[in-house]
């Protein structure tokens, strides 16, 4: 029993007198049950916005990029700002699954499956933007190195825009097998539960015919941990080459060398705000509270605390750096930036990254299942904001006073942006109703350290 | 030899560590265990060789790697190098700096989708593969560990009856 010990000191990560079939159940239930009403209406929305935005993107694409808001001076606006809003928040499902793995942080297993799949969900919402604002669509296969009609016209491997793509594909699919691998196990037990044909084919089939050998398992612990290893410095890569797109450009208010830490840190605060929003509704309407406890969520909202702290002194570090550089035009970059015409989303950003997970100091704030809520959706639209005041607000008055203008959005903007929000809502729904949404496996492995009644009963023993 | 094997069920993981260690000390080969969970410490007590996954792992990254130094030398060097912004690509040495985030991008690539698809090949998992564990019930709470029967089988299954079992069964190997 002694590699089940854990002190007692620690809270338990699975709440109530539970059983290994106890997990079992409970993990299938939402799949093998009924959807309610509230799941219809909440798809019904979902799928509606995700139908505009395909029309949104239909128009786009058939009449050209000049149904966006964009001008001759702002030349970048919504569509990169989704694009980095949507990376960004793809971020938290990695480090809660790869670093949290390598930390052997235990409270991961309750929420990595479910945070892995927002990642997947909102990297393929980002995927899109890139290839959409390129315009022509059809020549998006040039962004590969292939060998192609016009000789060979290789790709230029010297532009962070194609770092990007490479950065991205590879960050998309290697989520996605550590994603896959994963779930095999919890597959198979559903496969194994299955009772109509037609359910126990499509499990067998997404199962690969797990067995759950020793050997297997020897192999699926070892290749979890160098996948944990490999998407450490992948996620940091990511949003690093991201800020690239940016800080090698010579935009004052873009050129900063300060970048790459700001956005990953960015990239997790908001990452981490989307699965508190995502499973603060879950554990409530797939019953799996016992599982994901307020525990979890006070963590992440210490998670989000501590990086909105980062990105705040970010904040702080660009007005001062731009200060102290003498250079005119990056301090005028950052004095328009805050106090321009645009002060608003600057206010709105400041207020939402840095002041309000302020409130996460609180013990009794941060234990609030309501209050965590309410933060998360505001961090979530403080970290849009921030994408749209580094891009717009540099952009929109540039060397020229004579050209300096503003940006707003036509409704093509925004319904492309509301059908991605839309098509992540579609996708993660459907995910909620035929996956098993939490590692029963791996939470199983915790159980007897970690979980409540054991825990209790090792106490009563020692006594 | 013969084909039967004895299937002995646990309904707790530290019982069936046990049992095994029991099996292992009384001479007789385990041939297979299936667990619905890894059980931590399980492939030592039946003595399996440690996996080398992470071996060819880290050998796959080195070839991504030195796949990327070859494309992109190969690309932007050898065959068509352009002036692009000023700054000609005539020399993979200064190149390099803005070569190193795809020279990494492509490492990780590389070492996690070949590692995984050995992996894959070597447990034997696919699409459309038949699972091969004994019981449905390996997926959700038992445990079963496999032993060959060699010599006599009831004095092995009564063997198994004392290490905590809570179901047996003597099986042809599948």
């Amino acid at each position: 029993m002694s590699s089940h010990y854990e002190a007692p000191i620690r809270r338990p990560l699975i709440v109530g007198e539970k059983s290994y079939h106890d997990i079992t159940v409970e993990v299938a239930a939402p799949v093998e049950g009924k959807a309610n009403k509230l799941w219809w209406t909440a798809f019904a929305i979902a799928l509606t916005a995700f139908l505009w935005g395909v029309g949104s993107i239909i128009y786009t694409i058939g009449t050209g990029i000049g149904v966006w808001g964009l001008n001759k001076t702002v030349g970048w606006a919504w569509d990169i700002t989704n694009f980095v809003w949507w990376v960004g928040i793809g971020h938290a499902g990695t480090l809660i699954s790869a670093v949290l793995l390598l930390f052997r942080q235990k409270w991961r297993m309750g929420i990595n499956r479910s945070a892995e799949a927002m990642t997947i969900f909102s990297v393929v919402q980002a995927g899109l933007f890139p290839v959409i604002h390129m315009g022509r669509v059809w020549n998006a296969h040039f962004v590969l190195p292939i060998p192609n009609q016009f000789g060979t016209l290789w790709t230029n491997f010297n532009s962070p825009l194609l770092w990007d793509v490479f950065a991205i594909s590879t960050y998309l699919s290697v989520s996605l097998v550590f994603w896959w691998t994963g779930l095999l196990p919890d597959f198979a037990m559903l496969r194994d539960r299955a009772v109509r044909p037609f359910q126990k084919k499509i499990y067998s089939l997404l199962s690969f015919g797990w067995s759950g050998r020793a050997k297997d398992w020897q192999r699926f612990e070892e290749v979890s941990l160098v996948l944990a290893g490999l998407a450490t410095p992948l996620v940091l890569s990511v949003h690093t080459i991201v800020s690239f797109d940016f800080a090698t450009s010579v935009i004052p208010g873009w050129h900063t060398t300060i970048f790459p830490p700001y956005f990953v840190a960015g990239a997790v605060f908001s990452g981490f705000a989307m699965v508190n929003t995502l499973l603060i509704i879950m554990r409530k309407v797939s019953n799996l509270e016992a599982y994901i406890t307020k525990q979890h969520i006070e963590l992440m909202n210490i998670v989000i605390m501590i990086t909105g702290s980062i990105v705040g002194c970010a904040y702080i570090t660009e007005l001062f750096i731009a200060w102290y550089s003498g250079v005119e035009y990056e301090q005028y970059a950052f004095l328009n930036r805050a106090t321009g015409p645009y002060w608003w989303a600057y206010l709105l950003m400041m207020s939402c990254n840095v002041f309000s997970p302020q409130f996460m100091w609180s013990k009794k704030l941060r234990q609030s299942i309501t209050f965590s809520f309410i933060i998360s959706i505001v961090v979530n639209i403080g970290m849009w904001f921030e994408r749209f005041v580094i891009i717009v607000t540099s952009l929109h008055r540039d060397y020229l006073p004579s050209s300096w203008t503003m940006f707003s959005p036509t409704f093509v903007d925004i319904g492309i942006f509301v059908g991605t929000i839309g098509f992540f809502f579609v996708l993660f729904l459907l995910y909620a109703r035929t996956f098993p949404v939490i590692a029963q496996a791996e939470v199983k492995t915790i159980l007897k350290s970690s979980g409540e009644y054991y825990k209790k009963l090792r106490d009563s023993n020692h006594e | 030899m013969s084909n039967k094997v004895i299937q002995a069920m646990y309904n707790d993981d530290d019982v069936l560590m046990d049992a095994v260690k029991e099996v292992r000390a009384a001479n007789h080969h385990i041939e297979e265990v299936y667990t619905p969970f890894p059980v931590h410490g399980l492939d030592k007590a039946m003595g399996l060789k440690g996996t080398r996954i992470a071996i060819t792992a880290f050998m796959y990254g080195c070839v991504g790697f030195a796949f990327s130094i070859w494309m992109m030398n190969y690309m932007m060097i050898e065959q068509w190098p352009q002036d692009i912004g000023g700054k000609p690509s005539m020399s993979f040495v200064l190149n390099m700096p803005a070569f190193v985030p795809i020279m990494f991008e492509m490492s990780v690539f590389f070492a996690a989708h070949l590692m995984v698809i050995t992996f894959y090949m070597r447990s034997k998992l696919w699409p459309f593969k038949e699972a091969e564990n004994p019981d449905p019930r390996t997926t959700d709470d038992m445990f079963v560990m496999e032993v060959a029967v060699d010599g006599n089988e009831a004095e092995l299954v009564s063997f198994l009856e004392k290490t905590g079992t809570v179901e047996i069964k003597v099986t042809e190997k599948h």
